[in-house]
């Protein structure tokens, strides 16, 4: 097994299949209810004035406005990408938000429409290998991250084989992830910078148990993931405040281990702008401030948009907004 | 009486009802408090159950959200209940939720609603000795004139009911137009309706503002008179349980300079209807200001409060719907 691209000190960890068995279920368990507690205490944190706009800004400009459905059309896609750009067309000092996220074949459309619209310093973001199921053989994966990367995709986001996964089968689920991080280098010369950067979706809601959710974040993590990422958004559960805390909590124990920092990015069911506010909370107590950023932290969502603009109008003008401020897609 | 002391009035009220006698509550129940019996061998009265009066949002029955109470008087100043306080965010749910029903009830066939609303006069008959009481002791009636008031009031509900299938055909109709084109006006639904309801007349005021708005497919936030709500807050309790769906009545009680401030400025909320800022032309003017901010239709209250027992007209029924005219070629 390669470990090329493993920090130096868990050389040994990833050196064969049993060695990372080994270590991923000698992790500590977690406290299920200690962590559930802790994610509910935070998120009664009352967040007002100043603080409040200065966070619903940030939320704004963590965004993976996301579009996944499969009667996405070009259309859809430039609509979104001009909401993207230019989230409240009555109010210029809205920032923009971080990535539009698709699925490979609008991602040439989005590039395209972000460049037409202003929107030139945000990301496209694809879905890639077989996405949300991740049922598809190896080649079929990477061929289908290599189109992503070469339509323009500057992230890909993955599904890992959650088959294998919990079938025990680590060593796949790492050598996958690595495969697929390799098929993110761009062609040299392409001028886009070296490669797009990977998340790694775990499907949180198909893992069932935090210890797992723990194991898979070590897992990506040591596997070269630049983010990992809750959900697909297409399963009952999706993101939660504990199982993004506990994520957190790995990103955290993982810099302190090796000095590489990782991001989050809870994707699913985060609707309106007081959930947004409770994941920042939970950001900041977490992992401090350093991640307080979109390098470091998204949010998966698309409705999210809506609301965190309709309580910007709010905290602006003082009146309750309503839906036909804005647009509606 | 500030807003902190009143949460602790609804604790300790809510907590110890029969607090040997010493507070308002016991003071004005009629039951003797336990305390007082005078042997042991007579047998304690029973505990009196006071009722918690709750807001009804969105098919639901919420504390306020901000937990303030204010103390509910009869007309002689003796104490009846509590009834919660709404805020802000409360008027803002609220909203929300009407927003929500909008479409299914203004997309409900009008035989739907008339039955609906039918159905409701049907629960407000089974309920007619509470809301006698209430009435009574709200306005300081006997209880015949007091019992003659919910009647009309039911009856008003069932002349409105009657309505719902009815007014397409007396405001809407085939225009004639100089070109080989069908033209057809129809009576439309404005949208989310705030409607301040009259501050005296707790029942038959209180029906005979609500009832016209709902009719015709608006969903409606309904502030019902600040010093009597009680009688507002039954009702909600009969629409929960009469086929009307959550969110399209969303009964808010409290001060009403307080939630139709936030309801006037509101962006969602398509028209108000001021007629609780009758005796206060200050409020009324300051309310249709915050109003003009998104065009809301306005009614303006009446100089004074109207004779609600007098024959209604359509007035009422007519001052929240929108017309949309239809061009469509003949094909000749």
């Amino acid at each position: 097994m390669s470990s090329a691209s493993t920090a130096p000190a868990f050389a040994d960890v990833t050196a064969s299949d049993a060695a990372l068995r080994r270590y991923l279920h000698g992790l500590p368990g977690v406290d299920a209810v200690g962590l559930e507690a802790r994610a509910a205490t935070l998120g009664t944190r009352s967040i007002k004035t100043t603080a409040k706009a200065y966070a619903l800004d940030l939320a704004i400009s963590m965004i993976d406005l996301t579009t996944l459905e499969g009667a996405d059309t070009p259309g859809k896609v430039r609509s979104l990408c001009a909401k993207g750009s230019n989230p409240d067309p009555t109010d210029r000092t809205t920032p923009q938000v971080a990535a539009i996220c698709v699925y490979p074949d609008m991602a040439s459309t989005a590039k395209e429409a972000l460049a037409a619209n202003g929107g030139a310093g945000i990301k496209v973001a694809s879905v890639a290998t077989a996405f949300p199921s991740g049922r598809a053989p190896l080649s079929v994966k990477l061929a289908d991250t290599r189109e992503a990367v070469a339509a323009g995709a500057d992230e890909i986001d993955m599904v890992i084989d959650r088959g294998a996964f919990l079938a025990g089968r680590y060593g796949k689920v790492f050598e996958e992830i690595q495969a697929v991080k390799e098929a993110c280098r761009r062609p040299a010369g392409s001028g886009d910078g070296e490669a797009a950067h990977l998340k790694v979706i775990f499907e949180n809601g198909e893992l069932s148990t935090y210890d797992n959710i723990r194991r898979a974040s070590w897992l990506a993590m040591l596997a070269g993931a630049d983010f990992i990422k809750t959900s697909t958004g297409k399963v009952a559960v999706n993101a939660t405040l504990p199982n993004t805390l506990l994520m957190l909590e790995a990103v955290r124990d993982f810099r302190a281990a090796t000095g590489t920092q990782i991001g989050v990015k809870p994707a699913g069911g985060i609707r309106n702008a007081k959930d947004a506010l409770r994941y920042l909370v939970v950001v900041n107590e977490t992992v401090g401030p350093d991640w307080l950023s979109p390098d470091w932290f998204r949010f998966g969502a698309s409705s999210l948009l809506n609301d965190l603009l309709m309580q910007r109008q709010k905290l602006n003008t003082g009146r309750y907004s309503g839906p036909d401020y804005v647009t509606v897609d | 009486m500030s807003d902190e002391s009143q949460k602790a009035k609804a604790k300790k009220t809510a907590a110890a009802p029969k607090a040997a006698g010493s507070g308002k509550p016991a003071a004005t129940r009629t039951r003797k408090p336990a305390s007082q019996a005078a042997g042991a061998s007579r047998i304690p009265a029973r505990v009196d159950v006071l009722k918690t009066y709750k807001l009804f949002v969105g098919g639901k029955f919420p504390r306020s959200e901000s937990g303030r109470v204010y103390e509910v008087t009869d007309s002689q100043g003796r104490w009846l209940a509590n009834a919660p306080q709404s805020s802000r965010k409360d008027a803002r749910d609220a909203v929300v939720a009407a927003r929500k029903a909008f479409g299914g009830w203004s997309g409900a066939t009008a035989y739907n609603r008339g039955q609906i609303l039918y159905r409701v006069a049907e629960m407000l008959e089974g309920r007619r000795a509470q809301f006698t009481a209430e009435v009574a002791a709200a306005e300081g009636l006997t209880e015949a004139a007091a019992a003659a008031q919910v009647d009309a009031a039911v009856d008003r509900w069932v002349w409105y009911a009657g309505w719902s299938d009815k007014v397409a055909q007396v405001v809407g109709g085939a225009n004639p137009v100089a070109g080989p084109f069908f033209n057809l006006s129809t009576p439309e639904p404005t949208g989310v309706v705030a409607v301040l309801a009259p501050q005296e007349s707790s029942f038959l005021g209180l029906v005979s503002v609500l009832a016209p708005v709902i009719v015709t497919g608006n969903t409606a936030v309904l502030v019902p008179s600040e010093k009597a709500p009680l009688p507002a807050l039954s009702l909600a309790e009969v629409l929960a349980t009469s086929d009307v769906p959550g969110g399209v009545v969303n009964v808010l009680s409290g001060r009403t300079r307080e939630v139709g401030a936030t309801l006037a400025a509101h962006q969602d909320v398509n028209a108000i209807d001021l007629t609780g800022a009758a005796g206060d032309p200050g409020l009324a003017k300051e309310l249709e200001a915050a109003a003009a901010d998104n065009l809301k239709r306005v009614r303006r209250p009446e100089e004074r409060e109207t004779d609600w027992s007098a024959d209604p007209g359509t007035s009422r029924l007519l001052s929240c719907l929108e017309t949309k005219t239809v061009w469509h070629p003949m094909g000749v």
